[in-house]
Formats: structure tokens, C-alpha cells, sequence
């Protein structure tokens, strides 16, 4: 039996992708005796007035049965004698592409469908290319729709050359072109017999013998991606994460990024099991042999040749409604790490159907370019033919959270950008013209109280500084709001019960301050005191006076 | 791709996913409905932050209409695992004597649908694991893994985030939250073959046994308690004992049994991989409505 296989199916519109499937899932009896009557039903009501519509098998969303279109993906399951499938129906318009890209990048093979009676279509192209973005490396063109020209062959033939043009123009490898129909079910699962000219294999004889390359099979080294700190107890203080490439064995040594430190591997769980040894795919917890910085974002390597830097070039797919804009602020998703971002450039968008280069200053929806991203900080990534999962990323936006694009590395590091980097934080810190400190107070400990606090946080607004006076809940992991608000440019006021603990990620950066080490001595401070003493420590250049007024 | 068996690589997919979701959300909760696929999920998150116990809570949404047998165990793997197992009732449906019997599908809706979003809103709870398939249905096989809901807790399946390779986007504002389904690619098959790869406890109403039921709208309902006696006016000799199991778990009523002569996890794989009946099939909630009523309910927030 050969492993799993994905795959996609995608095409332009009314091409019968849902129509391919349903038929290979009926042929194939994989269908449940249940669903096949509730197609049955549902048919008397479908697209095909009576006769069996296979479409209605997999497009499962109301609106999708009321308009006869597939609008999102549709994740199948079958097995046959000779390998299981995981199949991703996608959709075919094009306002959908973004569902169609989902899919894509979930899947080792995508069949290509392509309607013989109008050929490559710009939506054909459309498809073979994000597909090949994705990575995906096995295609299979599937020219339906034979009965409707009479299963002839050189007008099968005339579309070949189409697809053949396409291959060489995407540097696709692999390609299988089978003619079919899938309402008749010629070539689906059983040879046709109503041509004979064709000679090749079915669609489901390829797609049960595709031998299927892991897609890593080139990458070098060992990698993992930290997705976070095991710490039950004092004892134990592992990391976990899936291995994206290599093998690990207890006593190698490997570094962490971005500090570059060393250190011996002391213990490997694979899940829950002890090993001496874990490899590609496996989620394991790794201990070492001495303390290192290591955190969520972090990856722990040996040999890989990963990199780090804080800006690269990227290929990416627009799916947002709104328009992309140069200097646009997002946060990134790559491997583990979340980090807030910036396309400093469009280098230029690519032209679905010719392929030509393009300049733009926006990209629409739907379109794919070249881009620019910077990041606020070094992270550890690498071009993507080089380790696929240190080069996939996403752009979400910052105020609606969508998943706006998706992208693949094309080129580490970059000049330009930095410039425009860097200044982010800087030039938020000086239009506000004050240092974005944290300054932790502990009402009670450390001989301030609340209210003195929120007054001293008053005079300082009116004194024209942005503050945020932040009182974490008990047990609440306020990290993250806190980096948040000072990436933000914001002085942030942050009062700790008197047994909340420190957060020692946040409270050992530069910008960090606890009230005792400003207070400069004072013991029972008044909220002038508190609020000079941050005025002055936010800000080198003025002072206030008695009212609390800029000099 | 690597070498990993079919089931290792569901399980480290699932695992992934479980791992996000601890080290990106503030408060996170596993659904536990008690059934085969909670059970999966309960022994993949031990598995997930191993040594460490997970780092989340479970809550169990109780319609007071469960097998009794579902709550024993629920309590007897709570205590064994020592979980921070909460249990929620919609304490207004109970006072109206919603029932399974009379309210039909607005059962459901408030006993289920309300009574989650309740617990949720009340807990404060940002992301949510529920052991939903893709297989399952066809709604369902349309929804991605982190399913975004908005502060009214529905789900629009018309605008869904794009979700590629595994990279979860989990940005969400104050007040809006994620379903995440950690098992969306699993079959039932897979279920069955983990469970006994991996010795997992299930609810023994599973194996087929003696058991009193009734004959209903063609289903199999079990006389679970004197309840249903009572609201159907049942006689003693409409009660037949039959040697039946069940494929999937819920309220008693409303869950039909199959005859089976499946008593371990060998026969009831058997049993499974010749199936030529869907397991929702068994479920009276599905047909209810007609097609699309799953889609309907998980708009309004179930899951």
C-alpha cells in the first residue's frame, strides 16, 4: 500500500471539479449507503434535474447548493485497496481564490481541470501558479468535459501544447495530462470506451502510483521551530515543537537562535515516550544540559544554515478585500514566531497570465507580487526552496486580523529596508517625543498606592504624555500587552499585586523599570513626585514645572 | 513530508495544534463531551504537555439528558487524571423543563447551543477545542481548524480566514474567540485504530451489551432512566432488551443504537470499516431540519 497522498482539485469555474470527485468517490463506492441516498434526494432538487449531480456530494454550504458554485474548500477522505487520499475540493471563481489557496498549500499534488471545450483559461493559469507558489510539486491536468467534443483527439492535442507552454513557462515538473468526462465517467476510474486514441493511465491509477518525493527530501540539517516551555517543576525545563527536518539524538549539540548559544541535548520525549533519538515530523520536548535563552520564536538547530535577519524578500498572494499599500504595518507569522511587520517595497506584481513583471505601487486582491517586508526584530527564517518551514509565512492585519496574504521567501536580508525599520519605534518614540519605558509599580511594596499612581498618570497625560496605566488580573499573562503597548510608543504604567510575578522576558529589557530604581530614594512618593520621575526619566530633554507643565 | 505512519502524522498535527493554542491564547478550554472523539482529544492534550499537565481546563456542557454511564465516566477520568473538569447547565431551560421530547430542535438549540455560549461568555474563554470532523458532515468538512467566531460567538462560513500550511492565525480582539478542531482530518476509522493503538478508556456504552430500548422513528432509543417512561407513557412490553451499541454519544433520547454483536475494539473496527451507514445517521439531530441544519446551528454558535 503506498503512504496518504493530498490533493487539490482547482480549475476555473464550471470546469466540474466537485462533479470529478463525486464521480471518483461513487465509482470507487466510497460513499456511505446514507449519503448516497441523501444525493439522491438532494439531486431532485439539484443543477441536473433528476439525474445523479455528483457535486452535491462535496458542496456542503448552503449557499453554495443554492447558487450550484463551490465557494470554500471541501476536505474528503477515502481510502481505496492501494493508498488513502485526502482530497481538497477547491473552489473555481475567482473571488474565491484565497479558499482555493488554502487548499493548495495543504496538498502534495493538485489536478488542474481544465474544460476541453475552451482550453487554458487565464483561471487555469491563475491556479497552476499558486499551486506552484505553494509548493506543491505533482500535477495532474485533467482535460474534461470529452463528451462535449466528441472525445476528439486533436482538439485534445491542441490543448495540450496550452498546458505544455504553461509547464515550461511555471518550471512545473511532474505533470500528467489525462483526458476525461466526468459526468460520463470516462478515464475517471475505468479506461473510457468511447476512445480508444488515449493510452495512458485513469485519474485514480496515477493518483493511487504518483510516487510522491517528501518535499524536504533536499533540505539540510536539523531544526525546530520552538512552539513553547514545558516547565512542570523546578526540574524539568524542556522544549517543544515538531521537528521540521533532520534527526536529534541525546548528547549532539545544538544551537539556539537568534542567541546563538550552545548547549548538549540532555533528554528527548518524543509526545510522552523517552527515546534516544527523534526525526522529521515528530513533536517531541527537548531538554538541555545548561541554561540557554530560549523562548516561543526560538529555534533550536545543528547544521541547517538557517538565518537571521530582520528583513527579506518575499513572493506573495494578496487575499484581502482592502488594497496592499507600501509601509503598511502587519503582524507576521513565521514557523512559531508572531512579530510586528512592514512591506517597505513592491518590487513588482507578476501578470497571472503572461507571467510578465510589472511595476505597482498597490496590489488588489487576488494578485501576487514580489515584495519587501522588514520585521522589528532579527528572526530566524530561510528561503523556502532551501527549508520549506522557515520560509512560509502570513501577513494578518493589524486592526481586522485577516489573514491578508501568504508568502514564500525568496531572499534573505534586504537594503532599504532597514532604514525604514528601524525608524519605526524611534520615530513613534520621538512624534510622541517621550522613551516608551515600562515602569512596574507594587502598591504596597514599594511605597506607592494605586490612587497616588492613576493621579501621578493624570498629570503626566496632561502634561502631554501617552501613558497607559496597566493593572494586570490575577494569573493574566500581560506580556504580550505590555510589549505591545511600548512597541506602540506608549509609557506604561504597570501596577503588580504584591505576589504577581515578575515576567522575566519583559522585565529584562532595556526599557524596563521598577519604581524603586527611579524613586530616588523616596519613600512614600506623592503622585507630583511619581509623575516628575517618569516625566523626566521619558524624556531627556524637558522638565515640568510646579504645575506640571512643560518648561 | 516524512516518514511518520497515518496515525503519527495525525497525532502530530493535532498536537501542534493543541500546543499553539496553549502558547498563543490567554484562556483556553477543551470541550468534553464525553464521547470516543473527546476521549482522543482528552489523551492527546495529556500527550501534548507531557510532563506537564494541560494547562487548560475541560467543560463539559450538560443537558441533563446524558447516559449515565457518559457521567460516571466523566467523573472516573477526571479524578484519574486529576482534571480541572467544569460542568455547565443552561439553569433556565431546566427551570422551563426544556425537554428532548417536547422542544424538538429548539432542544437542542437552548440546552446545547445557549448553554455553551453561556459557559463561554462566563469563563471568559478565548479559545475553544471541540473534537468536530471533517467527515462527519458536510458542513463540517468546509470549516478550518481555527474557526473564527465573532463577540455574538457565530460563525460566518462565507468569510473564513485563509489557513495555510500550519501557520494559525490567532489574532482575535476583546470579546471574540476560536473553535479549533485539533482532529478536523481524522476518520472515524482513524478514531477506532487510535483508541486501540493507544489503550484509551472509552464510555462502555460503546460495546455492544443488553440493553432496554425502544423503538422509535426507526431508531434504537435506549431506556436510560424512568424520564422517558414517563413522557412517553411506555408499558412494559414496549420495552424489548436487545443486544445493541453506539457509534456516537449523547443524549439518550435523542441517540439510536445499533444492533451489534461488536464487545471489543477489533470487532467494533470490523464492524466500522464495513459500515455502509454514516455515523451521524445515528443521531436524530442531523435529519432535523434537512440538509444544511448542521450549517444552520453552527452559525448560531454551535459547534
Amino acid at each position: 500500500m503506498n503512504g496518504l497522498l493530498k490533493f487539490i482539485t482547482c480549475g476555473s469555474v464550471d470546469d466540474g471539479k466537485s462533479t470529478l470527485i463525486g464521480h471518483l468517490l461513487y465509482d470507487a463506492k466510497l460513499i456511505y449507503a446514507d449519503q448516497e441516498e441523501a444525493l439522491k434526494m438532494d439531486s431532485k432538487v439539484g443543477s441536473r434535474g433528476g439525474a445523479i449531480d455528483y457535486s452535491l456530494l462535496l458542496d456542503g454550504l448552503l449557499a453554495e447548493r443554492e447558487q450550484g458554485i463551490t465557494i470554500d474548500v471541501a476536505y474528503r477522505y477515502f481510502t481505496t485497496d492501494n493508498r488513502s487520499f485526502i482530497c481538497a475540493d477547491t473552489p473555481g471563481h475567482e473571488e474565491y481564490t484565497r479558499n482555493m489557496a488554502c487548499g493548495a498549500s495543504f496538498a502534495d499534488l493538485a489536478i488542474i481541470l481544465v474544460d476541453a471545450k475552451q482550453g487554458v483559461l487565464i483561471q487555469t493559469k491563475r491556479h497552476a501558479r499558486i499551486c506552484a507558489l505553494m509548493g506543491i510539486r505533482y500535477f495532474v491536468f485533467a482535460v474534461n468535459k470529452m463528451d462535449l467534443i466528441n472525445y476528439d483527439e486533436e482538439k485534445f492535442n491542441a490543448i495540450v501544447a496550452q498546458i505544455e507552454e504553461l509547464k515550461k513557462n511555471l518550471g512545473l515538473a511532474n505533470v500528467q495530462i489525462i483526458p476525461v468526462s466526468a459526468t460520463e465517467g470516462d478515464n475517471i476510474t475505468n479506461p473510457s470506451t468511447n476512445f480508444t486514441w488515449y493510452q495512458g493511465p485513469t485519474l485514480l491509477h496515477h493518483l493511487e502510483n504518483v510516487d510522491i518525493q517528501a518535499a524536504t527530501a533536499d533540505e539540510s540539517g536539523f531544526y525546530l521551530p520552538v512552539q513553547r516551555v514545558c516547565r512542570p517543576n523546578h526540574e524539568f525545563r524542556g522544549f517543544s515543537g515538531q521537528i521540521e527536518h533532520g534527526t536529534i539524538h541525546v548528547g549532539d549539540v545544538v544551537k539556539s537562535l537568534p542567541s546563538g548559544e550552545e548547549a548538549h541535548v540532555k533528554s528527548i520525549l518524543v509526545v510522552d515516550h523517552e527515546e534516544q533519538e527523534a526525526g522529521e515530523g515528530q513533536p517531541v520536548t527537548i531538554q538541555l544540559d545548561r541554561e540557554v535563552d530560549v523562548s516561543r520564536g526560538c529555534v533550536l538547530e545543528s547544521g541547517s544554515g538557517l538565518q537571521t535577519a530582520d528583513a527579506f524578500q518575499t513572493e506573495l498572494l494578496w487575499m484581502d478585500d482592502s488594497e496592499l499599500t507600501v509601509g503598511k504595518n502587519f503582524i507576521i507569522k513565521l514557523g512559531t514566531k508572531s512579530i510586528p511587520g512592514i512591506v517597505t517595497k513592491i518590487d513588482h506584481k507578476i501578470d497571472i497570465n503572461t507571467g510578465e513583471f510589472q511595476n505597482a505601487d498597490v496590489l488588489k486582491k487576488n494578485e501576487i507580487a514580489v515584495c519587501e517586508i522588514a520585521v522589528t526584530e532579527p528572526i530566524i527564517l530561510d528561503e523556502f526552496k532551501k527549508h520549506r518551514t522557515a520560509g512560509e509565512l502570513i501577513l494578518i492585519d493589524r486592526i481586522s486580523h485577516m489573514t491578508s496574504a501568504c508568502g514564500i521567501v525568496t531572499k534573505v536580508g534586504g537594503d532599504g529596508a532597514k532604514k525604514v525599520l528601524h525608524a519605526d519605534r524611534q520615530m513613534r518614540s520621538a512624534l510622541n517625543w517621550q522613551l516608551p519605558y515600562v515602569i512596574e509599580f507594587r502598591p504596597g511594596q514599594d511605597g506607592t498606592e494605586l490612587a497616588t499612581i492613576s493621579e501621578a498618570e493624570y498629570n503626566l497625560v496632561r502634561a502631554g504624555r501617552h501613558t497607559y496605566l496597566y493593572q494586570p488580573e490575577a494569573g493574566e499573562h500581560y506580556a504580550r500587552t505590555v510589549k505591545a503597548l511600548s512597541d506602540a510608543g506608549i509609557i506604561v504604567l504597570l501596577v503588580l499585586d504584591a505576589d504577581a510575578e515578575v515576567n522575566t522576558k519583559l522585565s529584562s529589557e532595556s526599557n524596563y523599570k521598577t519604581w524603586s530604581s527611579i524613586a530616588r530614594g523616596i519613600a512614600e512618593p506623592t503622585s507630583q513626585q511619581i509623575s516628575a520621575a517618569v516625566f523626566e526619566r521619558t524624556n531627556a530633554n524637558v522638565t515640568l514645572d510646579s504645575n506640571n507643565w512643560v518648561i | 513530508m516524512s516518514n511518520l505512519s497515518h496515525l503519527d502524522a495525525l497525532e502530530a498535527e493535532a498536537i501542534y495544534i493543541i500546543r499553539e493554542v496553549a502558547a498563543e491564547f490567554e484562556h483556553p478550554v477543551m470541550l468534553y463531551s464525553i464521547g470516543k472523539d473527546s476521549s482522543v482529544m482528552l489523551h492527546l492534550a495529556l500527550k501534548a504537555f507531557y510532563p506537564e499537565k494541560p494547562p487548560f481546563p475541560f467543560l463539559h456542557v450538560n443537558t441533563t439528558w446524558k447516559f449515565h454511564e457518559m457521567i460516571k465516566f466523566r467523573d472516573e477520568q477526571a479524578a484519574k487524571y486529576g482534571l480541572n473538569m467544569l460542568e455547565w447547565k443552561n439553569e433556565e431551560g431546566i427551570k422551563a423543563g426544556i425537554n428532548p421530547f417536547e422542544h424538538g430542535s429548539s432542544y437542542t438549540d437552548i440546552m446545547k447551543t445557549q448553554a455553551l455560549k453561556q459557559a463561554l461568555t462566563k469563563y471568559g474563554f478565548d479559545a475553544a477545542f471541540g473534537g468536530g470532523r471533517r467527515d462527519e458532515e458536510k458542513s463540517r468538512a468546509k470549516e478550518r481548524i481555527f474557526s473564527f467566531r465573532n463577540s455574538a460567538q457565530a460563525w460566518d462560513p462565507k468569510n473564513q480566514r485563509p489557513e495555510m500550511w500550519k501557520l494559525y492565525n490567532t489574532e482575535i480582539n476583546q470579546g471574540e474567540s476560536v473553535r479549533v478542531f485539533p482532529i478536523s482530518n481524522w476518520t472515524e476509522k482513524d478514531i477506532w485504530q487510535y483508541i486501540q493503538r493507544e489503550k484509551i478508556d472509552i464510555v462502555p456504552l460503546y460495546f455492544a451489551d443488553e440493553r432496554p430500548c425502544i423503538e422509535r422513528d426507526g431508531n434504537l432509543i435506549m431506556v436510560d432512566d424512568d424520564r422517558i417512561v414517563e413522557k412517553l407513557n411506555l408499558k412494559p412490553e414496549d420495552i424489548q432488551h436487545k443486544k445493541i451499541r453506539f457509534r456516537t454519544l449523547g443524549c439518550y433520547p435523542l441517540t439510536g443504537g445499533i444492533e451489534s454483536e461488536a464487545t471489543t475494539l477489533d470487532e467494533i473496527i470490523n464492524e466500522t470499516l464495513g459500515a455502509v451507514e454514516s455515523e451521524r445517521t445515528s443521531r436524530v439531530i442531523d435529519k432535523d431540519g434537512g440538509a444544511g441544519s448542521m450549517e444552520r446551528r453552527k452559525r448560531e454558535g454551535y459547534f
